[in-house]
């Protein structure tokens, strides 16, 4: 025995008294406060923004002082032109970017417009030159700022405008409609979850499951790198290439719409939900592939009916860091979508999603007011929206389809 | 030995440069059990995996020579390997049944066969289970998932699953090593009833398992096959010296 310790009767009361160790109390300390700060952090935020939307929520006491200020009636709404039905509207937003006279939108459609009967007088929006195509439209967005300050009236009609269809928040007469812009993001979310999902499980269940290894080396970095792209690059790319090109295949009116923006939003969420496929296909025990090829299965039957099911919960996962990913998207959406805040149902219409509305206005609008206030209000919809979608996939969707898939 | 099953005829397998089975010839019998003994890494699981050419899932196996099964050389260029796997089952050393339920894991087989029909399936699997001996155990949960049960339970479901798609040949990897003697007992005695309607081949390193269950005995040893004979005669009166050393318990 020649340990270095020195020799001490080892079981008595004294030897195996509790101590405290300082570093080690330390080390755990601060990795469970880093963990709990990240935590915290995330709601700091939340409440960040939510606070700054509150102003809408109190209002009504604020509406009485200023209701003389101007007691305009919807007497004079101004369309924007966007909302107005499509068929009707022959132009193309994508022909007349580069010309900057300003142009009136929508008043030959005006009777069309299944939200406008308030309006008894259309009034075309001359000065301002709201360019509904992104190339333009930064140069022009400044002009509209002038009005903007007159426009605290209102707010106690914003909440009764939310589900409203217009999204018109610089004007007179302003309104906040989100179903569209909800819609919108939905409508864009949902196009580029169609085309992103597949093609990034089947690559991914390709690397994993049919590749030989030295294929599957030279794709995954690839592909990965895929998610290192810039999204303003990306964007640009959809805005110049895809957009054309696809015009050229479907011939729609709108060049830059939520297919368009959905397809380049697909190329930003291929390289998540792919790597976190493989991994969790790669993760799927070799054995289940022995198995099911000893039963005499083919390689697909192997890939499709053992693998992939057993990787259920890593491919969900996958599939619900791209929606995030898009849902929050906001360079791709300013540039690809057309950001016209239209409903409808054709995926070749332009939209407007959430994140692109707060990226191009907040920086326009005038600090505390409305507009403002709705912008924030919309930062915590997006917030509480991705809350929910997570919530509701993680506690009631994964266990249904594992059960599905996997029979616990 | 009448009624041949496999003939084997100088086949010898390479991992890349390395030899790991050297000119094996032997002649398998139907409708008995042919126990594969020797020491660990003496290629006898390797020589298993041939059997339903497992091994061609490892890029670097190279196969030389041939194996006759009813007189068709598997290895030939023309032969499906799926269509073989289909009569040739494997129970795994380590019980590996798909993260689905009882009843999925046994229709599993059946279903990549093309098998809609329900009335069918079910009979499949009842039939398949009483083969296994288990379907008084699971008939009350076969939607359970099968990664709940136990590790013998497991082994059993395996052998069910192998089962479902009606092999001629079921291949063996030491399939109770995991398992606790009476969970083994019961594999013994479940490899005892299924050799009246299949050939089975069984790699163990288990000498009484191996004494116990089979028919026949190959001994292999550093890639060779030593020496195979009827069981009775290899631990009783073994003609190689290093057989009997192996089993004698001198080395191994």
């Amino acid at each position: 025995m020649n340990s270095p310790l020195p020799k001490e009767p080892t079981f008595t009361k004294e030897s195996l008294k509790k101590q405290f160790r300082l570093s080690e109390f330390l080390a755990e300390k601060v990795i469970s406060s880093v963990a709990f700060l990240s935590i915290a952090i995330i709601f700091l935020i939340f409440i960040f923004v939510f606070k700054e939307s509150l102003p809408l929520f109190s209002a009504a006491e604020k509406v009485q002082v200023q209701t003389e200020t101007q007691t305009i009636t919807g007497a004079t709404v101004e369309t924007y032109g966007s909302e107005t039905s499509t068929e009707s509207e022959p132009e193309t937003y994508g022909e007349p970017a580069e010309s900057l006279e300003p142009e009136t939108y929508g008043t030959p459609t005006e009777e069309l417009n299944p939200v406008a009967e308030e309006s008894s007088e259309p009034e075309t929006y001359g000065t301002v030159t709201e360019d509904l195509n992104p190339d333009s439209a930064s140069e022009e967005v400044v002009a509209v700022d002038e009005k903007v300050t007159q426009n605290n009236e209102g707010e106690d009609r914003t909440w009764s405008t939310f589900f409203t269809t217009e999204w018109v928040p610089v004007s007179d007469n302003p309104r906040f409609g989100l179903i569209a812009l909800l819609i919108g993001t939905l409508k864009v979310t949902l196009i580029a979850m169609l085309i992103a999902g597949p093609l990034a499980i089947l690559a991914a269940v390709y690397t994993s499951c049919f590749a030989s290894n030295r294929r599957k080396e030279i794709i995954k970095p690839i592909i990965e790198m895929l998610a290192a792209f810039p999204s303003v690059v990306i964007g640009f790319f959809a805005m110049m290439v895809l957009a054309t090109f696809f015009q050229d295949i479907f011939g729609y009116d709108s060049r830059l719409n939520a297919f368009i923006g959905g397809v380049a939003m697909a190329l930003a969420a291929i390289p998540i939900i792919y790597t976190i496929s493989e991994d969790a296909l790669s993760a799927v025990p070799k054995t289940y592939t022995e198995a099911s090829l000893a039963l005499g299965a083919s390689k697909a039957q192997t890939a499709f009916s053992v693998i992939l099911p057993a990787a259920t919960p890593g491919i969900f996962a996958a599939l619900l860091l791209g929606v995030g990913r898009v849902f929050g998207e906001t360079m791709i959406a300013l540039m690809a979508t057309g950001n016209a805040a239209l409903l409808s149902a054709n995926p070749f219409e332009s939209v407007r999603t959430f994140a692109a509305t707060i990226g191009s206005e907040m920086a326009e609008t005038v600090f505390g007011e409305t507009h403002y206030s709705v912008l924030f209000f919309i930062g915590s919809l997006l917030f509480i929206f991705s809350f929910i979608l997570n919530a509701v996939a993680e506690f009631y969707v994964k266990g249904k389809l594992i059960k599905k898939f996997q029979g616990k | 030995m009448r009624d041949i099953k496999i003939q084997v005829n100088d086949l010898s397998l390479y991992y890349g440069e390395k030899k790991a089975l050297k000119e094996i010839s032997m002649q398998i019998p139907a409708n008995k059990v042919t126990a594969l003994i020797g020491p660990s890494g003496c290629g006898k699981s390797t020589f298993l995996r041939c059997i339903n050419r497992m091994n061609d899932l490892i890029p670097s196996v190279k196969i030389t020579g041939e194996m006759l099964v009813e007189g068709v050389d598997i290895y030939d260029k023309n032969v499906d390997v799926v269509n073989i796997r289909k009569k040739i089952g494997m129970v795994f050393q380590k019980s590996n049944p798909f993260p689905k339920s009882i009843y999925e894991n046994v229709a599993y087989g059946p279903r990549i066969n093309g098998l809609k029909d329900k009335t069918q399936l079910d009979e499949i699997v009842e039939t398949s289970l009483r083969q296994a001996a288990i379907w008084d155990e699971f008939k009350d949960r076969l939607d359970d998932s099968a990664l709940g049960l136990s590790g013998g339970q497991q082994q059993r479901l395996c052998i069910a699953r192998t089962l479902a798609v009606s092999p001629d040949i079921i291949l063996m990897d030491e399939p109770a090593s995991a398992l606790d003697p009476i969970s083994t007992s019961k594999i013994e005695e479940l490899v005892h009833q299924l050799k009246e309607n299949y050939t089975i081949i069984i790699v163990t390193h288990n000498m009484q398992q191996a004494a116990r269950t089979s028919d026949h005995t190959a001994f292999f040893y550093m890639g060779e096959l030593i020496e195979m004979g009827k069981t009775n005669a290899i631990f009783t009166k073994p003609e190689k010296k290093q057989t009997e050393d192996y089993i004698t318990g001198r080395f191994g």
